[in-house]
């Protein structure tokens, strides 16, 4: 199964994107060359990898498969394809890459996706419904992601923006954000700052610096506040230095694109 | 000492109804055929150890062979959901399935105490999850906090992990059982080292395992049984041998979403199969499904 797809993308396909591609664009332009990123497997892959096709050629990828500086030239489907551990700087164990490399906060970014996600950008990725035990949609589970969410010294969540997902409260925390609220953090020992941004198919959401609450502070060309709000589950704070954010650029969507194309035509 | 024996021979010895059977590979070297083994010879009211369920696990539940799931993702890798385990949770088909569930910093965390003869680990996680608060399959808490003895922080500690039975799929063993595996490693060592028993499947025995940078090697008298399977780890792959199969994986959230499909698929791909080139058979049928 190897990448042989190399379609160019014409440059007027640059003139209509989608959602999911400026979504992608945003949350690839939060990652600095030469930052270190846990990376989760979907949107979170495919922003993280179309930053190092980009602007950020020296970003370190760390997938929990124990691939550390992977550099597939596609996007993988799993977090342990095969193209992840030929790429690598280093393979080590599963017991070691969160061990030593996530626990000690070594990693910088925790890039993370979410099936539901609260006002204080807790996440759930868990069970859908009010008893645990009885759940009207049991999810995947953890995974990585709480101690991705607690030790990474940031973490940047890139998740689809609807009612159902964006709830006042998750149904279970699988991974803290901010708990209740300020302080909470401090209080269960988390050693990462937690969310410093998510982003969304509408926009950027922020934690407010006083109350942790997510606020939304970029918004995208033709998306209106009432559009976002319609789309939260809670009544959302807008900041009063809302900014509309870029559309992606030509060279953003042919890399994106040309990922996308490799990974599709095996 | 390991003893060279064929596949079904591995399975019928080493694993028994009512076990804990740890089958892992972290995506990588997943052990399918011998899971297959495990249906065709009709295990059941097994505790399934796993930290990913993956398809080999959802394959099982479908199957009836599990009463318990002990893990810590139960999704279909960059698809979706195992649609057989969500069955399960939800609606008890064919059976109920208790669950124990971690973070995958925790299961690795339960597996390296197993392999270090210690009763627990200890790791910062899980702190102001709900996952804190989850029973284990004994009803009493699964994860419990413990407070350092030389700096007062809170910390937390799981339980070891000790499987009646590992089974793990290698690229090599050489004649006298000794086991060599590279690429994405997961949990394996530490599962085999944890284990009461284990068997481990391979692409190739051979004379002599050739230097391999990066290898981990398991001594022939830390594993049980070895057992011949090419192509045993398909859909999953084995680094130089085989390649992820992810189009079967995209067709698996077709064929698990429907209780009769899947049971065709069943009865056509594994119960009719046997031998441990089973799992390379299912490959040609199941490609591009």
């Amino acid at each position: 199964m190897t990448a042989t797809g190399r379609e160019e993308v014409p440059a007027s396909a640059a003139d209509t994107f989608t959602a999911d591609e400026i979504m992608t664009a945003c949350a690839a332009r939060a990652l600095a060359d030469g930052m270190t990123c846990f990376v989760g497997i979907g949107l979170p892959s495919a922003a993280a990898n179309l930053a190092r096709a980009t602007h950020a050629p020296n970003l370190v990828l760390i997938y929990e498969s124990g691939t550390i500086g992977a550099k597939p030239g596609r996007l993988p489907l799993s977090i342990g394809d095969g193209i992840l551990a030929e790429t690598a700087d280093a393979v080590v164990s599963v017991p070691e890459i969160f061990n030593y490399w996530l626990q000690p906060g070594r990693i910088g970014i925790g890039f993370l996706g979410a099936a539901q996600i609260d006002r204080f950008g807790n996440i759930n990725t868990t069970v859908i419904g009010a008893s645990y035990a009885d759940p009207k949609v049991r999810l995947p589970g953890a995974g990585g992601a709480p101690e991705i969410a607690a030790s990474c010294r940031e973490v940047i969540v890139v998740v689809r923006q609807t009612r159902r997902s964006f709830v006042d409260r998750v149904d279970f925390v699988t991974s803290v954000g901010f708990g209740d609220g300020p302080g909470y953090r401090e209080r269960r020992g988390l050693t990462g700052a937690g969310p410093r941004k998510v982003i969304t198919d509408l926009g950027i959401l922020e934690p407010d610096p006083a109350s942790c609450e997510l606020t939304l502070t970029g918004i995208y060309p033709g998306v209106t506040v009432p559009d976002v709000r319609a789309r939260t589950g809670w009544e959302l704070a807008v900041s009063d230095a809302l900014e509309e954010l870029a559309p992606p650029t030509a060279a953003e969507l042919a890399a994106l694109r040309q990922l996308q194309a490799n990974s599709t035509s095996l | 000492m390991a003893e060279i024996v064929s596949l079904a021979e591995a399975i019928a010895r080493a694993v028994h109804d009512g076990d804990q059977v740890a089958m892992e590979g972290f995506t990588h070297l997943i052990p399918f055929a011998a899971g297959h083994e495990v249906i065709r010879q009709r295990r059941r009211d097994l505790t399934l150890v796993r930290m990913t369920p993956d398809l080999i696990y959802d394959q099982l539940i479908g199957a009836g062979c599990a009463s318990r799931l002990i893990f810590s993702w139960g999704g279909n890798p960059g698809v979706g959901s195992l649609h057989r385990f969500r069955d399960a949770v939800e609606n008890s088909w064919p059976g109920p399935l208790q669950l124990e569930e971690h973070s995958h910093a925790g299961m690795a965390n339960r597996y390296v105490a197993g392999a270090s003869g210690m009763p627990f680990a200890i790791l910062r996680g899980y702190s102001g999850t709900g996952l804190e608060a989850l029973p284990g399959l004994d009803g009493q808490p699964a994860i419990r906090p413990i407070t350092c003895p030389f700096t007062g922080e809170r910390l937390t500690a799981v339980a070891a992990l000790n499987p009646d039975v590992a089974v793990i799929h290698a690229q090599r063993a050489d004649r006298a059982g000794n086991v060599q595996f590279w690429g994405i490693t997961g949990v394996q060592k530490e599962a085999v080292l944890s284990a009461q028993r284990s068997v481990v499947t391979v692409e190739e025995i051979v004379d002599q395992l050739p230097a391999q940078p990066g290898a981990v090697v398991l001594p022939t008298w830390v594993v049980d049984y070895v057992a011949a399977a090419p192509g045993g780890s398909h859909p999953s792959y084995a680094l130089g041998f085989t390649v992820r199969d992810n189009d079967y994986y995209q067709a698996w959230d077709e064929i698990s979403r429907d209780r009769d499909r899947f049971s065709r698929w069943l009865a056509g791909e594994v119960l009719a199969g046997a031998g441990p080139t089973a799992g390379a058979g299912a490959a040609a049928t199941g490609r591009g499904a």
